[in-house]
């Protein structure tokens, strides 16, 4: 059967674009997370959205699923391919079509990188606002197939305030465009479901997105605290005080002392946690900020208050975030990140949850993450040569997912659910609830070939999820 | 009235319609009505979420939200629900964001009266299909909004509007991120939100007096056109109000109908059967 689909896949296009040797497959079967590899048994590479469709066409002929894939840097194995899908790779899509800059928009094909085409804005005072971790390598379909976040979306919001318009090939097989470059297109919000829909609704072929005017002013600060709680309890003030910084972002002791040792930036190594705030915007509301974010943070005891003197201090203070974790590698050879969200004015109490179920589990723990929208990502450090650490590394991650939807948050913030928190579900949804989910997903998909298996829990195991403990190898959390 | 007995108004069988405070639509009087509960549950300003009822006039929201220094992203009329029900943005659009980003959760309740969560209470959240989108802007065609958790913004300290005869693209082009640019062919309003003197510093690059108030908007139709087409595609049209950088016009004449993608048609017409085989919810918007 698959040899067919390859077959016809060839004749389509070429025999280059088409993958099946299994050494190369093996690169096609994860993503950038620590999940089991799921199987594929052929990748395409199309370069149009035409061929897109008859891709999608021929893997219907052939009812074998399908699964649209970026970059791969997913943290949830949304682009894991199950039971043998066909992985549709869109890394050859990767122009921007065109640039509206009177109006700040552009239309993109989903396989340009997130932060290739802020960079291709840069001459015209415009970026793409959603920041991601992976802002380097992850593409903007993935983006939106995730709604990611990052960083500056505090400010900004995430991927779904910044897509106009996507046009799609869905799972039937037809193009058309959700939503559009007008601002209230007749009908129900297709767009904005599609937005962070994991490839479970069709393939995104062209993105039209909003771009954002370059702040003309942005200060950068470093606060520090001898507790990680002090930290905590000014992110709740400054918002509380009517401030929206751009970006409001904590490290931990153990990260704040692994991103030193990797990049130099002169980090307070012995303080609980630190705080690294930019705001950004015209001079007079920037300065007051600054001033206000200053008190605040004194005011909960900060120990040292820095701010970045040039755009060399600035993009130093970002490094060290952004590349925390390259930096984790110092530490031990691998570690498992973790998403969730939590209130604000949670965040001093789950952090001490995070810090006491990683010690009970016998593990490392850093925290470095998005606090001012209360974002964590625990990053649990371990080595897996040593026996019987990931049975420890998955109780632990289950046990913080369970205490952050405990205090009234979500299961995740920005890398979405895909296998990796599909049987979590039931912590926040109700049977009913899901089922609503899944009547949208039947609308879309009615024969359910656009990447299945991920999002929504099996019937069974979502009534069933006090059981997860025992949940059998594969089932990851 | 608390949320079950919200789905138990709304029922399961009879054909039923929603109302609120009829502003924007009214009752039709050959099907049955019900009202969403109202009244603020509970405003969070450290988190910058209120949660109330769907039929809590906006402004009681508005006025609430106030006195904690926060302001959120709806035209200031009728009830919270029904503005979501309706899905259009007011005419800051520009600077503050669409209505269709302000909803986090919701218990609505189904065409077969029972309470279905909807999205997730925290400010980020991406935990499975986001349902409050497509329910912003169904007309209650899929879910009568039962409650709502919703994002709110700080109130900027300033907020002036400043009008005169300028061209608004070069105003949009050399603001920084203004709250609202709008055009009637030849004259130009733009209100600048903010820092006070960030917000003169701004009316000065704008180069316009300060006026008190945005313009009356024609209310004959509501056009919804690309920004990019607005500078050609108005002119000689008749009375007309543009959210320039945004492309809704508030017009005299009724929006012209426009061709109607047939997947797209397909895609909202297997919704509804979804979400509700048997057309009972608002059956009179057909």
């Amino acid at each position: 059967m698959t040899a067919t689909l390859a077959g016809d896949l060839i004749a389509e296009l070429g025999v280059g674009r088409v993958r099946t040797n299994s050494a190369e497959l093996g690169l096609y079967r994860r993503d950038a997370s620590t999940l089991d590899d799921g199987s594929t048994s052929v990748v395409c590479f199309p370069q149009t959205t035409d061929e897109v469709r008859r891709c999608v066409l021929l893997a219907r002929k052939h009812n074998v699923a399908f699964v649209a894939r970026g970059s791969g840097t997913g943290l949830a194995g949304g682009a894991v391919p199950l039971d043998g899908a066909l992985v549709i790779i869109l890394t050859k899509m990767n122009k921007v079509i065109s640039v509206d800059v009177e109006n700040r928009l552009a239309w993109v094909e989903p396989g340009v990188l997130n932060l290739d085409l802020t960079r291709q804005m840069s001459i015209h005072g415009l970026h793409f606002a959603p920041d991601p971790s992976s802002q380097q390598s992850c593409s903007i379909g993935g983006n939106v197939a995730n709604n990611s976040g990052g960083p500056h979306c505090l400010a900004d919001g995430v991927t779904a305030s910044h897509v106009l318009a996507v046009e799609v090939v869905l799972p039937d097989g037809a193009v058309t465009v959700l939503g559009g470059e007008d601002p209230e297109p007749d009908g129900l919000d297709l767009r904005g479901v599609f937005v962070g829909s994991e490839g479970m609704l069709g393939i995104a072929t062209k993105i039209c997105v909003r771009l954002t005017q370059n702040p003309p002013f942005v200060r950068t600060m470093l606060l520090d605290f001898e507790l990680v709680a002090d930290g905590a309890a000014t992110v709740s003030a400054i918002i509380a005080a009517g401030m929206v910084p751009a970006a409001v972002e904590m490290m931990d002791q153990l990260c704040l002392q692994a991103v030193e040792a990797f990049i130099h930036a002169g980090l307070p190594v012995d303080a609980g946690g630190a705080l690294l705030v930019e705001v950004a915007g015209l001079e007079h509301g920037v300065a007051a900020s600054v001033e206000q974010v200053e008190a605040i943070g004194r005011a909960h005891r900060a120990r040292t208050v820095r701010i970045a003197e040039d755009d060399a201090e600035r993009m130093l203070l970002w490094k060290g975030r952004k590349n925390a974790f390259g930096a984790v590698a110092r530490i031990k050879p691998n570690y498992y990140l973790h998403d969730t969200v939590v209130p604000r004015s949670k965040l001093v109490e789950v952090l001490a949850a995070v810090y006491e179920i990683a010690a009970r589990h016998e593990l490392l723990v850093l925290n470095v993450f998005h606090a001012g929208d209360g974002n964590l990502h625990p990053l649990l450090v371990y080595d897996k040569r040593e026996p019987g650490v990931m049975d420890r590394v998955h109780a632990a991650g289950e046990e913080i997912v369970r205490a952050s939807v405990a205090a009234g948050g979500s299961l995740s913030g920005e890398h979405g659910i895909g296998l990796e928190k599909r049987d979590f579900m039931g912590l926040m949804f109700s049977d009913a609830d899901l089922a609503a989910q899944g009547s949208l997903r039947h609308a879309f998909d009615p024969d359910g070939l656009s990447n299945p298996g991920k999002v929504l829990p099996h019937p069974a195991t979502c009534s069933d999820i006090q059981h997860l403990d025992h949940a059998p190898e594969g089932t990851w959390i | 009235m608390d949320l079950a007995e919200f789905a138990e108004d709304v029922g399961s069988e009879d054909p039923v319609t929603i109302v609120g405070l009829g502003t924007r639509v009214s009752a039709s009087g050959a099907v049955r009505a019900v009202t969403a509960p109202s009244g603020i549950d509970w405003i969070q300003p450290a988190e910058m979420t209120v949660s109330c009822g769907a039929g809590t006039p906006v402004r009681d929201l508005v006025e609430a939200l106030a006195e904690h220094g926060q302001t959120i992203s709806i035209p200031p009329s009728g009830t919270v629900g029904g503005a979501l029900a309706v899905g259009r943005s007011g005419i800051r659009r520009l600077g503050r964001g669409p209505i269709r980003d302000v909803l986090l959760q919701t218990n609505y309740i189904s065409a077969w009266g029972t309470v279905i969560k909807a999205g997730g209470p925290t400010v980020k959240n991406v935990t499975g299909f986001d349902l409050c989108r497509l329910l912003v802007g169904s007309h209650g065609r899929l879910g009568f909004l039962g409650d709502v958790i919703l994002r709110t913004q700080p109130r900027p300290e300033s907020s002036r509007w400043f009008s005169g005869e300028a061209d608004p693209w070069q105003l949009l082009a050399a603001l920084y991120r203004p709250s609202s640019i709008l055009w009637d062919g030849t004259r130009t309003w733009v209100c600048i939100e903010g820092h006070p003197t960030d917000v003169a510093d701004q009316a000065r690059i704008a180069g316009l007096p300060e006026v008190e108030r945005p313009p009356q908007l024609p209310s004959g139709g509501r056009w919804s056109l690309p920004p990019s087409s607005l500078r050609t595609a108005l002119p000689g049209t008749g009375t007309f109000v543009a959210e320039i950088g945004v492309g809704v016009v508030h017009h005299s004449q009724p929006a012209p109908s426009r061709h109607s993608d047939q997947a797209v048609a397909e895609l909202n017409h297997r919704l509804k059967s979804e979400f509700d085989p048997r057309n009972r919810l608002n059956p009179q918007l057909g």
